[in-house]
């Protein structure tokens, strides 16, 4: 890329503008009350302290990490597992259906992230659908009891992500060279092989781009081990977001959030060293 | 310039400002009123307007802890009149947010029991009126759960065929005083000791939870998802209106006793208008009309008195006489206390 000119400078003002004022100033803003006192009914007092970052790492809140970063690590797993093969199909599908096989993929997003969550409710609870199907069905014992556990949030996270990592993996196939796969081919290489040798690292960019993206989006959620957690499931979205709308305690929500950003930051900054080497030039991460 | 042009510069650029920032209501409304969801009657903007002409906007919120947030950081800016519970009443007046009541325009006052104008927060109503009063206990489903409960461990340390049935309200004060009141201690208790007892109490009962939920505990109940719910009596007969098997009871260690206010913010414009809304409240008959509506006891005698007896055999809860109700604990703000609490609610709601 040539260096920024005027007009390109002048062209990216607005968006720097932007990250500025929406992005770097509350950043700033949270960080320096990670470092102050609460007040007793939210707001902060101006004394310095240590207090709220040494109190997120208390085995307490620490134990609330690591139980998040088990269910988006879970719920990145068996997202990518459930897109992997969809994505596959839908690249090596007629040309022409593609674009529908797609919409239809992402088609969930088109109504509300809430609506599409309360639904589960609906399926999951003891008295709920499927529970009531098992019973039209001749099930005599006690009704499953799905909801409010930490499957259920994962189930939640995976279902509203999915289309994510779809995505992400099916751009990743579809800009793959028919040639080298060919190539694969005419040197011996079976079919499995030429998968396993060939499709699946170089595919391997938009794995990574879309499990980031469940995994990130997944570790801060809070509607969802909220509404299918039942309250009882605390991923660190909710500790949060509790800090800051029933403890009024905004110093440690912003000491939990900061640590948050910094686990984020650090996954996105491997993922992008990870997918520079992988991908080399032919193909970037969606 | 003018002063009145710059004055209503001045205005219309902090009212676009705080649109972009997404705070402060700039309303057409006359009064702008925080309350929880579903708490007034739906149809009272209009049976208001029709009595006083005066519009208002109701804006809802979820819990005490959130509007308490609110007008802590914007001063009360905003709000013109909003419900809280009497703790919350109580630091808000400490705090020096709360216009003190005119009561030469509220002569509905009069209306209401000699208790709730003596009621310790504010004896004599200098800064809140009570709106509704009640207490916390539990509610069940007498056809799913025998024998019937008696005691705070009911619920906190359920039988087998209760466990995974149960929930529990969530909101700081509520969900302690279960704890402590189950423990023998008061619902205000400020001791840290005791605190970390019923902590620890809560923690352990958490996993026979079904769930935290503090809104829509009544209709787990009535699908038979949960057998047994902590619950506000007023609440408990959202239940027991679909389900006649839902009975409320309040524990044998005695409960809390809660009363949800309306107060005036000090920063209000509109305080004339605020006091006319307070005194129509006030009126017997529309207080009887709000208690009919959300089965709440009202602190309002002839309000009380008009109710239709059937009301009463209907919802037991709701012929709970003020001395009865008055038997248990009231609410106290807690003072610095009160960051002990928000702790331990964050502490156990974290522990797994």
């Amino acid at each position: 890329m040539s260096p920024p000119d005027m007009k390109s400078g002048l062209l990216v003002t607005p968006a720097v503008a932007w990250l500025v004022i929406f992005m770097l100033a509350p950043c700033l803003l949270v960080l320096s009350y990670a470092f102050l006192e609460r007040g007793t009914w939210g707001g902060v007092e101006y004394t310095l302290t240590l207090e709220n970052i040494a109190r997120a790492f208390d085995p307490l809140y620490a134990r609330v990490f690591l139980t998040s970063a088990r269910i988006a690590a879970l719920a990145t797993l068996f997202a990518v597992l459930l897109a992997y093969p969809a994505a596959y199909a839908i690249a090596r599908a007629p040309r022409r259906w593609q674009p529908v096989l797609l919409f239809f993929a992402v088609l969930p997003f088109w109504s509300n992230y809430l609506i599409r969550t309360y639904a589960w409710i609906v399926l999951l609870n003891r008295e709920g659908l499927v529970n009531n199907l098992l019973k039209a069905l001749g099930y005599r014992g006690e009704p499953l009891s799905m909801l409010y556990s930490e499957p259920a949030v994962i189930l939640g996270l995976v279902y509203n992500y999915l289309p994510f990592v779809i995505l992400a993996i099916y751009s990743a196939l579809s800009r793959l060279n028919p040639e080298l796969i060919e190539a694969s081919h005419d040197l011996g290489g079976g079919a499995l092989r030429t998968f396993w040798r060939v499709t699946l690292p170089l595919s391997l960019p938009g794995v990574a781009a879309g499990g980031v993206f469940v995994f990130v989006l997944s570790i801060g959620n809070f509607v969802t081990p909220a509404l299918l957690g039942g309250g009882r499931f605390q991923m660190i979205g909710n500790l949060v977001y509790d800090q800051f709308l029933a403890a009024n305690d905004w110093p440690f929500g912003a000491a939990l959030g900061m640590v948050l950003i910094a686990i984020m930051t650090a996954l996105l900054l491997v993922q992008a060293r990870l997918a520079a080497r992988a991908g080399g030039d032919t193909a970037r991460p969606a | 310039m003018n002063a009145h042009v710059g004055k209503a510069v001045s205005r219309g650029a902090a009212a676009l400002f705080g649109l972009v920032l997404g705070i402060g209501t700039a309303s057409a409304a006359d009064l702008v009123i925080s309350n929880w969801d579903g708490y007034m009657p739906k149809d009272i903007a209009e049976k208001f307007k029709a009595a006083t002409g005066l519009e208002i906007e109701v804006v809802n919120h979820a819990t005490n802890e959130e509007i308490m947030g609110k007008l802590m950081a914007s001063g009360g800016k905003g709000y013109d009149v909003v419900f809280v519970s009497s703790p919350f009443a109580e630091v808000l007046n400490n705090q020096k947010l709360l216009a003190p009541l005119d009561k030469a325009a509220i002569p509905n006052l009069a209306n209401l029991y000699p208790q709730a104008a003596a009621l310790a927060y504010d004896p004599g109503n200098s800064f809140s009126v009570p709106y509704s009063w009640g207490t916390t206990g539990l509610c069940y489903r007498s056809d799913l759960i025998s024998p019937a409960p008696t005691s705070w461990w009911d619920l906190l340390k359920p039988s087998d065929a209760v466990k995974g049935k149960t929930t529990m309200l969530a909101t700081d004060r509520w969900l302690m005083a279960a704890g402590l009141l189950a423990n023998g201690y008061s619902v205000n208790a400020t001791d840290p000791a005791q605190i970390k007892t019923a902590t620890d109490t809560l923690i352990a009962a958490k996993k026979t939870l079904l769930a935290y939920d503090d809104t829509t505990f009544y209709s787990k109940l009535v699908s038979g998802e949960a057998v047994l719910v902590h619950a506000w009596d007023g609440w408990c007969n959202y239940g027991i209106t679909e389900n006649a098997a839902i009975k409320f009871v309040v524990p044998k260690e005695g409960s809390d006793v809660f009363v949800d206010t309306i107060v005036v913010l000090k920063s209000s414009e509109h305080k004339d208008a605020a006091m006319k809304f307070l005194n129509y409240i006030l009126d017997a008959k529309n207080h009887a009309w709000v208690a009919e509506n959300i089965l709440y006891k009202v602190p309002n005698k002839p309000a009380m008195e008009s109710l239709d007896k059937a009301l009463f055999e209907k919802y037991p809860n709701l012929a709970m006489t003020p001395d009865e109700l008055l038997k248990n604990e009231l609410l106290r703000d807690l003072g610095p206390a009160q960051k002990l609490y928000s702790r331990a609610v964050s502490e156990i709601k974290a522990a797994n």
